[in-house]
């Protein structure tokens, strides 16, 4: 067995707007404060291979990928582009130290999505042009349709949708990462505006720009770069169809396949025991709820009963988002995922601060890429290796 | 159980190159797929994962275009993911491949590169006018044409090498493409048609250029226990390697391409290959303009800088020649749908070593292949090296 660990992370905090830099700049300072953790690493020599992480529409640039390697130390270097979140740049990154021909490798994500002026429009451009699109609804009516089917199908409640989002804006309020931190109530939430029934505008996480760079090595070379690796035990990445005509919609399919696969690989029977916390999805209100069941974090029906009774909190039995998730931290785009690892690893080093949680040994990070797909990834990081 | 495996082709697959296909983007994608995993004796249960390539999203106008395409490559409920390295994206599709499976994560990959350029209105080279820096380079209304036009300039001027040399490769290419079926633009023609045809932007001629296509290539891999089992004539991935130059173009000497002999490097260490002139048996270098087939070969250390054009016109680079060049006839002859050209030459290079490329077989009983595709703003080069 190779193993393979985090040793090195970088982030340059999220905000609502960042007007005074380019994403450029994002990409360089999440990278510099990367290698400077990973033991001040020089990204010209020490580095075996890049993966960045972004998408053409996003960027507002055809083939994004030219535009990458200066900033992070990779021109003339082995850098490539996943077209995905990063938590899926982090499994390629994973996968290539596993061959055993690369021993350290970095992985980028950043979201610059306040330079995005028709946001909808672009996310309406990932439906299909013949069979979604000419509909000309704003895509995220797919959000409130899965919402009502997921009630519907568990039990769960419209009131214990909002509670997720008073917990993590709260918990936001801790991080000084975090781009949305508030104090609200329930009633904020459900008399906020309406948005797609039963989604109310307050449900929806809104958008942060940010960047994230991290270092992942072999278990050989961590062991040189620093005293504190992080494990990555365990990752798994799954897609259900892309019509969403003929998916399951109560149901986040994408996220139970990534799990099992990401299980089996962390040699993990009993997600509820053996995992300590999570850093998930909740993009909108209900995935957080409807995400904690495809882990198996607990029984179907049963996440919004935890959250009510406060089980996911911070000083919970299962903390879930003690970050302030997206809903608090804010929707990243493609950083979106690494950004949920990125506070993962935070926890497992005690470097959390605030809102850290006590005796994190073993964490889950799981992502959605978000409307239209239904693509998801997850990974078990832990401070022991077996 | 992890650590490295050795890799293999299995079979391939490959749709007509045409402008203006009727079939969607998906349609190609399944009908390539289909035919890699029938020539592999497989179906899409055995597959356990896919690497999908494609170029811009702005051909076909779709946000997240690998999400929509999961379906038709096959990835309905598996890990799929999407690699991106502009015009290196083809054969850089298949060493994504190759490191699903060498990572030990899974035995069997399908991988699937597909391009539908001509959607893209009024011409697809418009959607390229979003390649550059929209500070420094679009308020020029700069095209790719105009930037290819500086490179070419630059390498015929450093090496003293003429039109008449750089013409041959079309000349080649175009020939040899008549003997593949799936080719675009296989003809006859003569140094003298290229060099009276339309000027682009000179010294780019209409002749020198690689047309718009649509089009999808596919191949499986598995692990080394898997293909024992599947056939008695696997063809082993050995080498894979990839290099980005920096973005900034206008700071570069484009007269070589540093980058790809970077790539090079890599996937010739991986390989163990020390002198690629002699352990190269047959090389699908990308030709998506007639001269960055012979930068390519300098790039890829096949010959020395500026000695590419003579190997030409000896005709060591024709088929039976002492190291066939693009025996399926490259961009220039069989087309260019981006992401699937690069494949349909990793498609090409697995026939070869097969013995199975019929009218275009090469001579001599090849063992080692190599293919390599390019792109970004001339900056980024991907490589392959198979052997039998």
């Amino acid at each position: 067995m190779r193993e393979v660990a985090i040793v090195g992370i970088g982030c340059t905090g999220f905000k609502p707007i960042t007007p005074d830099i380019s994403y450029k700049e994002l990409m360089f300072e999440a990278a510099t404060r990367a290698y400077q953790d990973a033991g001040n690493i020089n990204p010209r020599k020490d580095i075996d291979a890049f993966v960045s992480c972004a998408e053409d529409y996003w960027e507002g640039h055809s083939i994004f990928d030219e535009f990458v390697p200066d900033q992070i130390g990779a021109a003339l270097r082995h850098l490539f582009t996943v077209t995905s979140d990063g938590m899926i740049g982090l499994a390629t990154a994973y996968m290539l130290i596993k061959t055993g021909e690369f021993n350290t490798v970095v992985v980028e994500a950043h979201s610059k999505v306040s330079d995005i002026t028709t946001f909808t429009d672009i996310v309406n451009f990932g439906l299909d042009p013949i069979f979604n699109r000419p509909l000309g609804a704003h895509p995220h009516y797919m959000a409130g349709l899965e919402m009502t089917r997921f009630l519907h199908e568990t039990g769960n409640t419209r009131e214990q949708c909002a509670q997720v989002v008073v917990k993590n804006r709260k918990n936001a309020l801790l991080n000084p990462y975090a781009a949305h931190g508030a104090n609200i109530t329930i009633e904020d939430v459900l008399q906020s505006e309406p948005y797609f029934h039963p989604l109310n505008r307050r449900d929806v996480s809104p958008n942060a720009d940010g960047g994230i760079v991290m270092v992942l090595a072999s278990e050989d070379a961590a062991k040189k770069l620093t005293d504190k690796p992080v494990w990555i035990r365990g990752i798994g990445w799954n897609s259900d169809t892309s019509w969403p005509e003929s998916r399951e919609w109560g149901r986040a399919i994408y996220t139970e396949l990534a799990a099992d696969m990401t299980y089996k690989t962390a040699g993990i029977r009993n997600p509820q025991k053996e995992i300590d916390f999570a850093e998930i999805d909740d993009s909108f209100s209900y995935k957080e709820l409807q995400h904690l069941e495809a882990l198996k974090l607990c029984r179907q029906g049963e996440a919004g009963k935890l959250t009510k009774e406060g089980e996911t909190e911070i000083d919970g039995d299962t903390p879930v988002n003690a970050s302030g998730g997206l809903l608090g931290m804010g929707y990243a785009i493609e950083a979106s995922g690494l950004h949920r690892v990125f506070e993962t690893v935070l926890q497992l080093r005690g470097e959390a601060g605030k809102h850290q949680i006590c005796n994190a040994k073993t964490g889950v990070a799981q992502i959605w890429r978000g409307i239209p797909t239904a693509t998801g990834a997850v990974t078990i990081l832990s401070t022991e290796v077996e | 159980m992890f650590g490295k495996k050795r890799v293999a082709v299995v079979g391939a697959g490959l749709t007509l190159f045409r402008r203006n296909m009727k079939e969607t983007g998906r349609e190609m994608c399944w009908e390539a797929s289909k035919m890699a995993l029938d020539a592999a004796g497989l179906t899409l249960k055995d597959i356990q994962c896919v690497a999908y390539g494609s170029a811009p999203d702005a051909f076909d106008g779709i946000h997240m275009k690998g999400e929509n395409m999961t379906d038709a490559s096959g990835a309905w409920r598996k890990p799929f993911s999407r690699v991106y390295v502009g015009g290196g994206t083809g054969v850089f599709t298949a060493d994504a491949g190759w490191w699903h499976v060498a990572s030990g994560l899974f035995d069997t990959c399908l991988v699937v590169a597909e391009e539908k350029m001509s959607s893209c209105y009024p011409h697809p080279a418009y959607a390229f006018t979003t390649i550059f820096d929209p500070i420094m380079d679009r308020p020029h209304g700069t095209t790719l044409i105009w930037i290819f036009s500086l490179e070419m300039h630059r390498y015929m001027h450093v090496h003293g090498i003429k039109k008449e040399q750089i013409a041959l490769v079309s000349v080649k290419n175009k020939r040899n493409a008549l003997d593949h079926p799936c080719a675009q633009l296989g003809a006859k023609i003569t140094v003298e048609d290229v060099l009276n045809s339309e000027i682009m932007c000179w010294p780019v001629q209409r002749l020198d250029i690689s047309p718009t296509s649509d089009g999808a290539a596919a191949i499986v891999l598995a692990s080394e226990d898997v293909a024992k089992k599947l056939t008695d004539n696997p063809v082993w991935i050995d080498g894979v390697g990839w290099c980005i130059d920096s973005t900034y173009w206008t700071n570069r000497d484009l007269y070589y391409p540093d980058y790809v002999e970077c790539a090079a490097r890599m996937a010739y260490k991986m390989a163990g290959i020390k002198n690629p002139p002699k352990e190269i048996d047959v090389a699908e270098p990308y030709d998506p303009f007639d001269y960055k087939e012979l930068h390519h070969m300098e790039g890829l250390l096949l010959c020395k800088k500026g000695e590419a054009p003579k190997l030409t016109e000896e005709g060591v680079t024709q088929r039976d020649g002492d190291l066939p060049i693009n025996p399926s006839g490259g961009l220039l002859g069989v087309g260019n749908p981006i992401a699937a050209a690069g494949l349909m030459k990793v498609c090409e290079i697995f026939w070869q070593l097969r013995g199975e490329a019929g009218k275009r077989q090469v001579p001599g009983d090849p063992r080692t292949g190599l293919a390599q595709a390019w792109g970004d703003l001339m900056q980024y080069g991907s490589v392959i090296v198979m052997r039998r």
